[in-house]
């Protein structure tokens, strides 16, 4: 790889050395790590790196930069909610270096032209890789495959399809989509839920929407698909992974699926692994999102599961809106929450703090899994010599409580909203270099690398 | 008891001093000048973002024979039904003055949006919203069957509860606010409660609920309960197969008139019928039922407007002081 250098011909700040001084490798072993033209130059006990800035990270866990399978930046169509310029900032400072941009914009990423325009805004901004995830069908209508070999061979190489916030719903086309998104090496993510069953659903149907007067969005809607998805992946021989897992029910289905060999992956949100519909008791918004919180019982599932493996990956569904969609009746109310800036905390209150995960398996699930599912040259790499530098410091020891007009996203729709959380991401290096210093935004890439496809 | 939106939020307490304010307001009505000086210059505002002309006029009643000043809101014809958020005209509410406002919502939570943020400081009075709750119904319900009960038994009603009552509650539970506000107020009172309806028309959950669930309406009225409140059905659930026929549906969960004789026996004879209101006639209840002494639908009309008046009162009077 040659030295990235600007037009200027002055030597670009990725080719600036920096030495990362006294990590715990994945929470393990003490290194210094030394950045050296985008890369990993060096690992070890590391006596003086002349010229290099040397970041103070003792007492910091040294992470592979996160990789998000599941983003919505709104962009194009809801600038008012998000840009990929203010998501992708929020992504870095979560200790993302790659996030992959749901394809619900306006209008739908269901062409080769809307997926290049997303990579090419994320390559503008700098924060992180922007990896464009297609529509499997044209405007997620749910009737008539998307251009998904177009997609692919753009200049976005497009990997993952989804219809996320529609569920595909029809069998056939669901059948169909599988088996041609084997050509690309491509991956279909469902959304999974039934949609006569969740007509107008508005929460978890159970005790709380009982008293509630809610009408109820039931386990079965979700769990009917993916038992139907993980059998229809089996008989075509396709990659299926399954979006925000909310039910046991579902861990139960997928674990069943795994152990037949079938080649299937599942993803839980944040805000699943801690919060209940008991919060829904509020009638505050903010805490509505599909799928809906469900309860104690599946947030303790869900996160058995994250531990042995079932769950592959931590998908953020940050999905901001606009203070008016959140500040109304429940039933008016849009749906979602935010979740970059918040993630990895979350993740180490409810998974590591918990002594369910060491922080190797969290890089699994945030890191390693995801840039595998989504096929993302250079993302979730070992740390090691000669490996492209994406890197996340955090500080395991630190607290900081939530305030959403802080945040570099533009929603305010954080459902962790005055909670205190561990743990804070004090650098994020994208490419060897600093997108976050000392827990605050740095700089975006100066020149942007190459984002292909494996 | 800054604001009114569940029943479920209510001590036995809050709920007898409400019932017995209601005692007096009712005396009020029975004066020949029905009207009271206690809310002289306080605004109550009537907010109805659904068609409701029996809950409206019974609040409007009850404000005005309180001297409040009432201002009608009806969502349609205004700048609601052109978009205007429930922020907004809540907010609006708040610079014009409003003192109460009563809001009646199809959206469930609604009210308690209204009173836990910070739009708007009146007290907030939930007249109905959704499929969740409506809690004065349930207040004159209770406030009925506590008469007719004193009645019986030849004690006064104030400072009585509901001890030892069994109130048959039959329809649609699922959609029915009505229903929701009677489980956790006459259960609050000492009253025994048994829901009769399809299980297509009863929430998944509602084995929670601190009451008897059963399917079958001639088993429940085996017990000879002190009350059946039958509930309205609307016909259009038989298109989405909450149950096969309206005809089915009589035959299985009305008050038709052949399971209205079996209330001639000597078991049956205090047991009253309840309705909310609007009655369908000839699909959950007959006009030999509705019309019969036993049914007390224009007693609940007429103690709605004194539980009412008491709402209000116990509210402003309480904000008051507060002040």
């Amino acid at each position: 790889m040659t030295t990235p250098t600007n037009a200027s011909g002055a030597s670009a700040s990725s080719s600036a050395r920096y030495l990362l001084r006294g990590a715990s490798l994945l929470g393990r072993e003490r290194v210094d790590l030394l950045v050296e033209d985008g890369r990993i130059a060096q690992v070890g006990s590391i006596a003086g790196a002349p010229g290099a800035t040397v970041v103070d990270a003792e007492g910091l866990v040294a992470l592979p930069g996160l990789v998000d399978v599941h983003t919505h930046l709104r962009e194009p169509g809801r600038e008012d909610a998000e840009t990929v310029e203010t998501g992708s900032r929020a992504a870095a400072l979560g200790g993302y270096t790659a996030v992959h941009a749901m394809a619900n914009s306006s209008p739908v990423a269901d062409t080769a032209g809307v997926v290049e325009q997303v990579h090419s805004l994320g390559r503008r901004a700098g924060w992180v890789d922007v990896r464009p995830v297609g529509a499997v069908t044209v405007g997620l209508a749910g009737e008539q495959l998307a251009e998904i070999g177009a997609m692919a061979s753009s200049a976005a190489q497009v990997r993952m399809f989804s219809d996320d916030g529609m569920c595909v719903h029809d069998p056939v086309l669901m059948r169909r989509a599988l088996e041609y998104v084997k050509a690309f090496d491509g991956v279909v993510a469902q959304h999974a839920q039934e949609p006569r069953l969740t007509a107008g659903a508005q929460m978890n149907e159970g005790v709380v929407s009982a008293v509630l007067g809610l009408p109820g969005w039931p386990a079965v809607a979700e769990e009917s698909i993916i038992a139907r998805d993980v059998l229809l992946a089996q008989h075509v021989g396709s990659r299926l992974h399954v979006c925000h897992v909310s039910t046991a029910g579902s861990v139960e289905i997928i674990r069943w699926a795994k152990s037949r060999g079938i080649s299937v992956t599942a993803e839980v949100t944040p805000h699943h692994l801690w919060l209940t519909d008991e919060l829904v008791r509020s009638y505050d918004p903010v805490y509505k999102v599909n799928p809906p919180l469900r309860t104690q019982e599946d947030v303790e599932a869900l996160r058995e599961a994250l531990a042995d493996g079932t769950i592959d990956v931590v998908g953020t569904d940050h999905a901001p809106h606009p203070s008016e969609h959140k500040e109304c009746e429940w039933a008016q109310a849009a749906m979602g929450m935010t979740g970059l800036e918040t993630a990895l905390s979350v993740v180490q209150h409810t998974m590591v703090e918990s002594g369910l995960m060491d922080w190797a398996r969290v890089a699994e699930a945030m890191s390693v899994v995801p840039s595998k599912i989504g096929r993302v040259a250079d993302q979730g790499r070992p740390l090691a010599e000669g490996e492209a530098a994406n890197i996340t410091l955090v500080d395991p020891s630190a607290r900081w409580t939530v305030d959403p007009s802080r945040q570099a996203t533009k929603g305010r729709n954080s459902p962790f909203v005055g909670r205190e959380l561990p743990g804070r991401v004090v650098a994020t290096f994208f490419r060897g270099h600093p997108t976050v210093l000392d827990g605050a935004l740095n700089a975006p890439h100066p020149q942007a690398a190459p984002v292909v496809a494996q | 008891m800054k604001h009114l939106l569940s029943t479920r939020d209510l001590t036995p307490g809050d709920a007898i001093g409400i019932l017995d304010t209601a005692e007096e307001m009712a005396a009020v009505n029975d004066r020949e000048v029905r009207k009271l000086p206690a809310l002289r210059g306080r605004t109550v505002v009537n907010l109805f973002f659904e068609d409701s002309t029996r809950t409206r006029i019974s609040f409007e009643a009850a404000a005005k024979r309180l001297s409040a000043d009432v201002i009608n809101f009806a969502a349609k014809g205004s700048s609601v039904s052109k978009g205007e958020s429930l922020k907004d005209t809540a907010q609006t509410l708040e610079a014009i003055g409003a003192d109460a406002v009563v809001i009646r919502h199809s959206a469930a939570g609604a009210p308690h949006r209204l009173a836990v943020t910070d739009w708007i400081q009146a007290a907030v009075v939930n007249a109905g919203d959704g499929t969740h709750e409506h809690p004065t119904q349930a207040l004159l319900d209770a406030f009925t069957l506590r008469r007719h009960l004193a009645r019986v038994a030849g004690t006064p009603s104030a400072g009585a509860d509901l001890a030892g009552a069994h109130v048959v509650i039959v329809g649609d539970i699922l959609h029915s606010r009505v229903a929701r506000s009677n489980v956790w107020l006459l259960t609050t009172l000492g009253a025994r409660v048994t829901l009769v309806a399809p299980p297509t028309l009863l929430p998944i959950g509602v084995e929670h609920w601190p009451c008897a669930v059963s399917y079958d309406l001639d088993a429940a009225l085996d017990q000879a309960p002190d009350a059946v409140m039958m509930l309205r059905v609307q016909a259009e659930r038989m298109n989405a197969s909450y149950f096969p026929s309206t005809a089915e549906y009589s035959r299985l969960w009305g008050l038709g008139d052949e399971r209205f004789d079996r209330f001639d026996t000597p078991a049956f004879k205090d047991t009253v019928i309840l309705h909310p209101g609007p009655m369908v006639r000839g699909l959950e209840i007959s006009s030999t039922a509705a019309d019969s002494d036993r049914s007390q639908v224009l007693r609940q009309v007429a103690n709605g407007v004194s539980v009412r008046m008491a709402v209000l009162y116990l509210l402003m009077s309480a904000k008051e002081s507060a002040r």
